[in-house]
């Protein structure tokens, strides 16, 4: 199949409200390029159905204008937008079978019977289900059901496809199998799929490019790689991935440097991210498994803790620490079989390199 | 398990055959869902199954005639009603035997009203013969003295009817029930202008369909709106919905009356506009337009109620995902919404059909003669001419009939698709 057969969406300075009073979707703008698995990610109530929704054209914009292939779609209808959908709960016809289900988009279109039954064997074959044509959804398990469900909006080859937490009722194991399942799909299609999700892991495993969405904004939009690097506030710091909050004071900016003095007094070199000035308050992020228990004077930063508590977890070790006053710093040890063995009450040093240390946006 | 899932018949780990086991796992669930049924069961059973049972009983029942009438019933058994010629001296023998007890307990006049049912005038024979029967000769002859005493104990019919009656079960009442009779040339329709059940029976059947019918166009598009409403607005709706349940069908019914009468609401309204002229006034109450009005305001509700329900479960993603695979508002209400909303139109249809087959207030204030129900036939019969015996009947064949639409719906749309929620 052809590798360019995804679609381009453009959201233009998109505005939503549902009672006239609040903005639930605050001034969007989104370019989303042809075969691009584009995930929103953000917490419950942050917009990104509602963002799914207007694109599918079950909920008009408040403001701003929505562009498929270049094309404005505000005044197309949802059946005429040609724009596949998952619903969260699948919405698998029970009255239909599995094969009329995933024929139903193609009778609508008025395919011919012969090219109807090719296209349904064949969408069923690409999710492993060749045999279960003739069973009613309610006979299919959930993960069955869910790739149903991501059978039934491709079988028409539509260029967009847009999936609501597809996975959200499925148990961890087959959420992991069925997230592999659908991008395999993706890569095999060349289809532009937009996805919604708040689980940051799928998010990260399964997409192009993520869309950090919190309260109607998007926060920051990048490659999962930049998202965890690099996060642009503290917002997407705390969202993705686990992180270490340091609160504290920029004392001094050289380059893209900074000089942070935490609240108890500790000095702290920091990759200058979003603070602007001296003076500004800062909150530093560190991920766990980039502080080390090897440190060395060459260290761009060094600070005691006292050990608080340990966790065994197999390949690594969690120590919880109490660094310059925050007893809730959290450092990851590979297990190595380490001849040094950390005790609880023991207090080490610690070190960090300075660009894994992000001086960000304060948060109270 | 892998071994055993070629094999023909599938057993547990201790070699019992598999359906068995879980037939019995079964058995001891069902078991304890009927000792929770079991106080209404019984309620049910006491209330419900024993009249039926007993209806079901009078409508064939006879003992009347040979309880009263012993010793004639056997010596009619002799008598050949096809020689045309009343019985000889033994049977007026028996019978002035009978008589004598019967009306020492004044069972006879029950007997004579019993038999009117069959033939006219025998009632009043009873009561006349019974007033005479003490000056009656002991001694005989009794054929004489009964001809005496009235000339009808000659009429081979009344010997005939007591003959026809003798036994204990009679299929008498339900021959009458469809318009049929028992002659000595066999079983014969009535004369066309006797009739008249089965023609009611037809009646009450498409005043049924028709009332359904009407319940079901009118309450779909509000059952919808109820259900794809906000909470708010479709609480005030439902309110509306079920006012009518708040006011005695009395009252409505008798609004029915004031509305539709030919001096009524609807006729000036229609006059004042100039619609109709005032020698042309509708004919819309004491007919059978008036039961088909009247009864779908009254049963309107157990229409929506049902199909409310059902549609409340259906969720607007459906709609949603048709939509999206490219479906119009039409095919996606059609081929995805309808479907899924039948069970709850077949729930309502049942509901209204089955009250509506049986009902009998309405029509009896506002159908006038040509929109009278079966039930008022029944009603009647119960509580007017006393004819238990026939009412049963009629009440037999309509629950008959109801069982066997039961059947048919079964049939065609299935059992299961009835949800009531
Ligand atoms: N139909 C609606 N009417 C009014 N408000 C709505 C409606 N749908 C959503 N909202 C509001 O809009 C906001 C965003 O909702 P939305 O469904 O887009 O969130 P979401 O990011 O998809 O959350 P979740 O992860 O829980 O699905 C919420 O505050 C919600 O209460
Ligand atoms: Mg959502």
């Amino acid at each position: 199949m052809a590798k360019t057969r995804g679609a381009a969406v453009h959201y233009d300075s998109v505005q939503k409200s549902y009672d006239g009073v609040s903005l639930v979707v605050k001034n969007l703008n989104l370019d989303i390029p042809p075969g691009e698995f584009l995930t929103m990610l953000g917490p419950s109530g942050s917009g990104k159905t509602t963002c799914l929704m207007m694109l599918a054209g079950f909920e008009p914009a408040t403001h701003g204008e929505i562009y498929l292939n270049e094309r404005p779609i505000n005044n197309v209808p949802p059946h005429k937008r040609g724009i596949g959908m998952v619903f969260q709960n699948y919405a698998l016809f029970p009255h239909m079978t599995v094969a009329e289900n995933l024929a139903f988009p193609l009778q609508v279109r008025n395919v011919g019977k012969a090219e109807q039954q090719e296209k349904v064997k064949r969408a069923l074959e690409m999710v492993e289900l060749g045999s279960f044509g003739n069973r009613r959804p309610a006979q299919l398990s959930g993960g069955q059901q869910q790739r149903v469900a991501v059978a039934r909006a491709l079988v028409f080859d539509p260029e967009l496809v847009l999936m609501d937490e597809p996975l959200g009722a499925l148990d961890k194991q087959l959420r992991e199998q069925m997230q592999y399942e659908i991008k395999h799909i993706h890569e095999n299609l060349g289809v532009t799929v937009v996805y919604v999700t708040h689980d940051q892991t799928e998010a990260l495993t399964m997409s192009d490019r993520v869309a950090v969405f919190n309260d109607g904004v998007i926060q920051q939009l990048s490659t999962p790689d930049d998202l965890y690097e690099d996060p642009q506030n503290s917002f997407v710091a705390q969202f993705i991935g686990e992180n270490n909050k340091l609160n504290g004071k920029v004392v001094d900016i050289q380059g893209e440097e900074c000089l942070v003095e935490l609240d108890d007094g500790t000095k702290l070199k920091a990759d200058k991210v979003n603070v602007s000035e001296v003076g500004d308050r800062t909150t530093l992020s560190l991920r766990p498994e980039r502080v080390e228990f090897d440190t060395h004077d060459q260290m761009d930063n060094l600070v005691n803790g006292q050990i608080e508590e340990l966790i065994y977890l197999g390949d690594h070790i969690r120590v919880r620490m109490n660094v310059a006053g925050n007893d809730e710093f959290i450092v990851k040890v590979r297990n190595r079989g380490e001849k040094r063995k950390l005790t609880v009450g023991e207090t080490v040093p610690v070190g960090w390199a300075l660009n894994d240390c992000k001086a960000l946006d304060a948060v109270v | 398990m892998s071994n055993t899932a070629n094999a023909e018949m599938l057993t547990t780990q201790d070699g019992k055959p598999l359906k068995a086991a879980l037939s019995r796992a079964l058995f001891r669930e069902k078991m304890r869902s009927l000792m929770l049924i079991a106080p209404l069961l019984i309620f049910v059973l006491l209330t419900f199954v024993a009249p039926i049972v007993d209806m079901l009983w009078r409508s064939v029942e006879n003992k009347i005639v040979s309880d009263t009438l012993p010793e004639t019933v056997v010596v009619l058994q002799e008598w050949d009603p096809a020689t045309g010629e009343a019985p000889d001296e033994a049977a007026y023998e028996a019978l002035y035997n009978d008589l004598k007890i019967a009306v020492a307990e004044k069972t006879h006049t029950r007997l004579g009203s019993r038999l009117n049912y069959e033939k006219s005038g025998i009632s009043s024979l009873f009561r006349k013969t019974g007033r005479r029967i003490k000056r009656m000769d002991e001694a005989g002859p009794f054929k004489e003295q009964f001809l005496e005493a009235d000339g009808k104990w000659g009429d081979v019919e009344v010997w005939q009817v007591l003959k026809q009656l003798s036994p204990r079960f009679t299929g008498g009442y339900f021959l009458n029930a469809v318009d049929a009779e028992q002659t000595p040339e066999g079983i014969q329709m009535k004369p066309d202008e006797d009739r008249i059940y089965l023609f009611l029976f037809g009646r009450t059947l498409f005043l049924s369909i028709m009332i359904t019918i009407s319940c079901l166009l009118l309450g779909y598009p509000i059952a919808f709106l109820l259900a794809s409403l906000p909470l708010r607005s479709s609480n005030l709706l439902m309110i509306l919905v079920l006012l009518p349940f708040w006011t005695s069908l009395l009252v409505r019914t008798s609004a029915w009356k004031v509305l539709l009468q030919q001096q009524g609401v609807i006729n000036d309204f229609l006059v004042w506009i100039g619609l109709i002229s005032d020698a042309n006034r509708l004919v819309m109450i004491n007919n059978q337009t008036g039961t088909i009005i009247a009864m779908t305001h009254i049963l309107l509700p157990f229409m929506i109620l049902p199909l409310y329900s059902v549609m409340k479960t259906i969720s607007p993603s459906y709609v949603r995902a048709a939509k999206s695979l490219g479906a119009n508002d039409w095919i996606a209400f059609w081929r995805v919404y309808f479907p899924q909303s039948v069970p709850g139109i077949g729930a309502g249809a049942v509901l209204v059909f089955i009250l509506s087959i049986g009902y009998y207030i309405t029509p009896e204030l506002v159908g006038g003669t040509s929109g009278i129900f079966i039930s008022n036939r029944i009603a009647y019969h119960i509580s007017s001419s006393l004819n238990w015996g026939l009412a049963a009947a009629l009440g037999t064949l309509l629950l008959v009939a109801v069982l066997v639409l039961f059947v048919v719906y079964d049939k065609i749309v299935g059992i299961d698709n009835v949800k009531l929620g």
